[in-house]
């Protein structure tokens, strides 16, 4: 168990920049979810730390010891990976206790430690079977085992719930995070799945581009979102962006669709991107009308998809409870206290002075 | 028209036995003829049902030569010893080349897989003469050492097992690096157990390749000792007039058992092999 | 392509490829070198000098009707060589891709021929075949048609041919057949609802579908004609009667080994060196470096 800083990090391949400056501290015992699209960087991200590749530049310190120049075997540290990399010729007892022998752990230490962390996974009954009479949930704790019994201070973990079956996906997220909390050891996990960014992490990274969009917890992404990338990443289904303008002292929005939104708290600038979530429009009077496209019912809700004539390409989303009729037209208002404020040319979020 | 599902297809049947029977039928012929007089068979009064009660000419060739040959069990012995050395010989250095060009990076890497691959098509018949001085610059004509080693450099099996490795997922390195595996490990533990299968049917068709040989052994041996089973029995046809034709006929059906034995017990992995490797 | 992740090191990499390159630079490239010097010079009358000739040994070659004759032959015997095994091969692959019930026992029965040795596919049609104490050769001459290879070039040609071509069944058979399973049942069954069958269906897309595999097949046999027949030709005809199965690879051999000749042989080995090595181009060419990637 141990802390993880990441200091001044960058990686390059030939001319293309993958990761311009990563600064990351961890604390003991916390899960950080680095979460963004595919390309991001965020699997070089976990790969540099795993010493798989070499940073351009930068630090990587796991409790307290540089491992930069460091080989992966020696940064004590395990990964559990996406097609879970099991060694297909070996029973799962000796894809386990195959590292463990490469560090010349005796005999019976190495089956103690097995036995342990079957045990702790469910897989006791599993320990002589090849990899390839598993189930994938099995194949994926084993692939958890094999982390665990190396006892690491750092677990990494790429995408590795991403070759399972959606029900799957949620009983073993469940898994890892108990399993995780148990043992205490501080961990990566990326993903691309937000869902799983959101439930899992004690702390999200958000990368774009090769940047850290946003790093908070992931309540504090979802409310306050640092920028447009990020507001429209987290939340399913995604943010809709109206334009407009600040107005009456930075204290309401003049949107480009007509209606006048009121803010709470003044904010400066003057272009901006509104930011409303799907469920934070509710219908009313003398607001957005938009023509329907679609209706999507979900059973506990509704979807309905719309567009502003000449103001939106893209559809609006519109949360409802439960089930709504046809309709042709649908005239919505913006929740004034969930609207988020972007500044229209960078994208970054405006938040209220005072 | 449809076919009922339960009448058997007879026309494939027909066509497949035709063609099992063309590949049969002389081998039959030869296993029949050895087991008869061999003045019936220069009359030509060979019948097609083999008497099993005449046998002794098998125990006859295996242990004593005929019509001037070596002993057939030695001349067994000797494309036995070759094919496994070709095969044996042939995959490990084709294991370890390739194994460097494809887990590590180094200068000269791409010009040293093309130095090889180049070699690819290029068959012994075609540079018999300069080959054979550069073998006796070594010395190597008539010894057993030069019936085998020459013949052990070749691309094809570099090329499979630079496929092969390739193929090994990138994450199992990874986690093999993560748990402390180095090169050679690595290549103990993981690489040779993965590529098992592929290994077999490369030594089974590598086995077939040494153990067929005919133009390499002729070139560089003239001593009668290292005469192979297939230079031997070319040799007992050769002398059309004074032959012993059924220990002629028994020293073939000797001659086809081992690599026919080979293929058809490990007909699976070597099709498997053969398919993928040179695709 | 290259891998993601790679071991480090330096020395480690070139020790292994270190057994390989030296094999293939001492019975490759240095006996390949010493062919295209030897094709360059002659020795003088006492035999002792090298003297530099330029490009006189090609041009004595392709002056030689002998050799023009030789590489005719060779082309017309690897072309026919290559069509009657592919055809052969082809049409019991069809059949024993099949749903019939035996098929694993026929698939063995006709897969085993691969091991036969070239040289030994010769013994055994010399059983069947010869005039004197091959079963067929006899009944042959017993109902009136004069055969003897031994004697008539052009049934010389056809018992080569047919020895070469059946040794090369069982290999084509198992890379047709491969092919044909890989064809995706999916396309299959479409073309059944469009109602192609039988020949048509075969005609239209099993046939075209399999090309990748035909080419390949193609070149491996024209090569395997070329080279590997050696052993069959020699055993049964040393390339006679006469000049008549005389192919390229019999005659380097005859007039380098058995005659001596090193000038002309190493020209001869230097144009056949240039041939694979042109095969070999046309087949990446065309198959899209499948074997490289």
């Amino acid at each position: 168990m141990a802390t993880l800083d990441i200091k001044g990090l960058r990686k390059s391949f030939g001319a293309t920049e993958v990761l311009r400056q990563i600064d990351l501290s961890l604390i003991d015992g916390e899960m950080l979810v680095i979460v963004g699209a595919s390309g991001c960087g965020k699997s070089t991200l976990l790969r540099l730390v795993a010493g798989l590749e070499q940073p351009t530049t930068g630090r990587i310190v796991i409790g307290g010891r540089d491992v930069t120049a460091l080989d992966p075997s020696e940064r004590d540290i395990a990964m559990v990976f996406q097609n879970y990399a099991l060694y297909p010729h070996m029973s799962v007892f000796d894809n386990m206790a195959y590292g463990l022998r490469i560090r010349g752990l005796s005999r019976g230490e190495i089956a103690r430690k097995v036995d342990e962390a079957a045990a702790m996974l469910g897989l006791d009954e599993l320990l002589a079977r090849k990899p390839r009479q598993l189930s994938g949930g099995q194949r994926q704790r084993v692939a958890m085992g094999r982390a665990i019994v190396r006892d690491p201070k750092l677990f990494l973990f790429d995408e590795p719930l991403s070759n399972l079956d959606a029900k799957l996906r949620v009983q073993m997220r469940a898994e890892i995070r108990k399993l995780q909390r148990r043992l205490g050891v501080t961990s990566l996990y990326v993903t691309h799945d937000q869902v799983e960014a959101m439930t899992l992490g004690d702390r999200l990274l958000i990368l774009h581009e090769g940047r850290p969009a946003q790093l908070a917890t992931p309540m504090e992404v979802f409310e306050c979102p640092a920028d447009t990338y990020v507001a429209g990443f987290v939340g399913s289904p995604t943010m809709n962006f109206l334009p407009g303008r600040l107005v009456q002292d930075g204290t309401a929005v003049l949107l480009d669709a007509g209606p006048l939104v009121p803010l709470l708290g003044r904010r400066i600038g003057g272009a901006v991107t509104l930011g409303i979530r799907p469920e934070h429009l509710t219908p009313g009077a003398q607001g957005l009308t938009l023509t329907v496209d679609l209706i999507e019912p979900l059973g506990s809700e509704t979807l309905v998809h719309g567009r502003i004539a000449g103001i939106t390409a893209e559809s609006l989303a519109v949360k409802f409870a439960g089930a709504v009729p046809p309709l042709e037209t649908l005239t919505v208002d913006v929740q004034s206290g969930h609207a988020h404020i972007f500044d229209a040319a960078s994208g970054k979020r405006i938040n209220s002075i005072g | 028209m449809r076919r009922p599902l339960d009448r058997p297809d007879y026309f494939a049947h027909i066509i497949l036995i035709l063609g099992v029977m063309l590949f049969a039928f002389p081998v039959w012929l030869v296993f029949a003829g050895s087991t008869q007089d061999p003045d019936a068979i220069m009359r030509g009064d060979l019948s097609l049902i083999p008497d099993l009660t005449n046998l002794s000419v098998y125990t006859r060739v295996l242990l004593h030569g005929t019509m001037g040959t070596e002993p057939v069990w030695h001349m067994l012995l000797i494309s036995f010893g070759m094919a496994v050395a070709i095969a044996t010989g042939k995959i490990f250095i084709s294991v370890l080349s390739a194994y460097a060009v494809v887990f590590f990076r180094f200068p000269f890497r791409q010009t040293a897989f093309w130095l090889i691959f180049v070699t690819l098509m290029l068959p012994v018949e075609v540079r018999i003469i300069p080959t054979y001085a550069v073998m006796s610059g070594f010395a190597l004509i008539n010894t057993f050492t030069g019936l085998w080693v020459p013949l052990i450099a070749s691309a094809t099996a570099t090329l499979l097992f630079r496929q092969v490795f390739t193929a090994i997922p990138d994450e199992l390195l990874e986690a093999a690096r993560i748990d402390g595996a180095g090169p050679l490990r690595f290549l103990r533990d993981i690489v040779l157990p993965v590529s098992g299968a592929n290994i077999a049917a490369l030594f089974v068709i590598l086995f077939v390749y040494g153990w067929n040989q005919y133009l390499w052994p002729l070139l560089v041996s003239t001593d009668p000792s290292l005469d192979t089973i297939v230079i031997g029995i070319v040799k007992m046809i050769g002398q059309e007039t004074q032959t012993d034709w059924s220990a002629v006929m028994a020293t073939a059906v000797l001659a086809l058992l081992p690599p026919v034995a080979v293929v058809v017990l490990m007909q699976r992995w070597f099709v498997a092999g053969l398919t993928e490797g040179e695709k | 392509m290259d891998r993601r992740t790679v071991f480090n090191g330096r020395l480690l990499p070139v020790v292994l490829l270190l057994p390989q390159l030296l094999l293939t630079l001492f019975f490759f490239y240095w006996p390949a070198a010493e062919a295209v010097w030897s094709s360059l010079t002659t020795q003088d009358a006492f035999g002792q000098d090298w003297v530099f000739v330029g490009l006189d040994n090609f041009q004595d070659l392709f002056d030689d009707p002998l050799y023009l004759d030789s590489a005719v032959r060779t082309v017309f015997f690897c072309l026919s060589v290559s069509v009657l095994a592919m055809c052969i091969a082809l049409a019991l692959a069809v059949f024993a891709d099949r749903q019939i019930a035996g098929r694993g026992v026929y698939r063995t029965l006709l897969i085993w021929p691969y091991a036969i040795a070239p040289a030994m596919s010769a013994v055994l049609f010399l059983f069947v075949l010869n005039p004197r104490v091959g079963l067929l050769g006899r009944w042959l001459n017993r109902h009136g048609v004069a055969w003897d290879y031994t004697l008539n070039g052009s049934q010389a040609m056809l018992m080569v041919m047919s020895a070469s071509a059946w040794k090369q069944v069982s290999y084509n058979f198992i890379f047709f057949l491969a092919g044909l399973q890989s064809i995706p049942r999916a396309v299959i069954e479409a073309a059944r609802m469009d109602g192609a069958k039988g020949w048509r269906r075969f005609r239209t897309i099993t046939f075209p579908l399999l090309s990748p595999t035909t080419f390949f097949l193609l070149v491996v046999n024209v090569v395997y004609a070329a080279f590997d027949t050696f052993g069959t030709i020699y055993a049964l005809t040393q390339g006679g009667p006469g000049k008549d199965t005389e192919t390229l690879v019999i005659k380097v051999f005859r007039d380098g080994v058995i005659n001596q000749d090193i000038g002309s042989s190493s020209a001869q080995s230097v144009v056949l060196m240039l041939g694979v090595i042109l095969i070999t181009a046309i087949q990446f060419r065309f198959m899209g470096k499948r074997t490289l990637s």
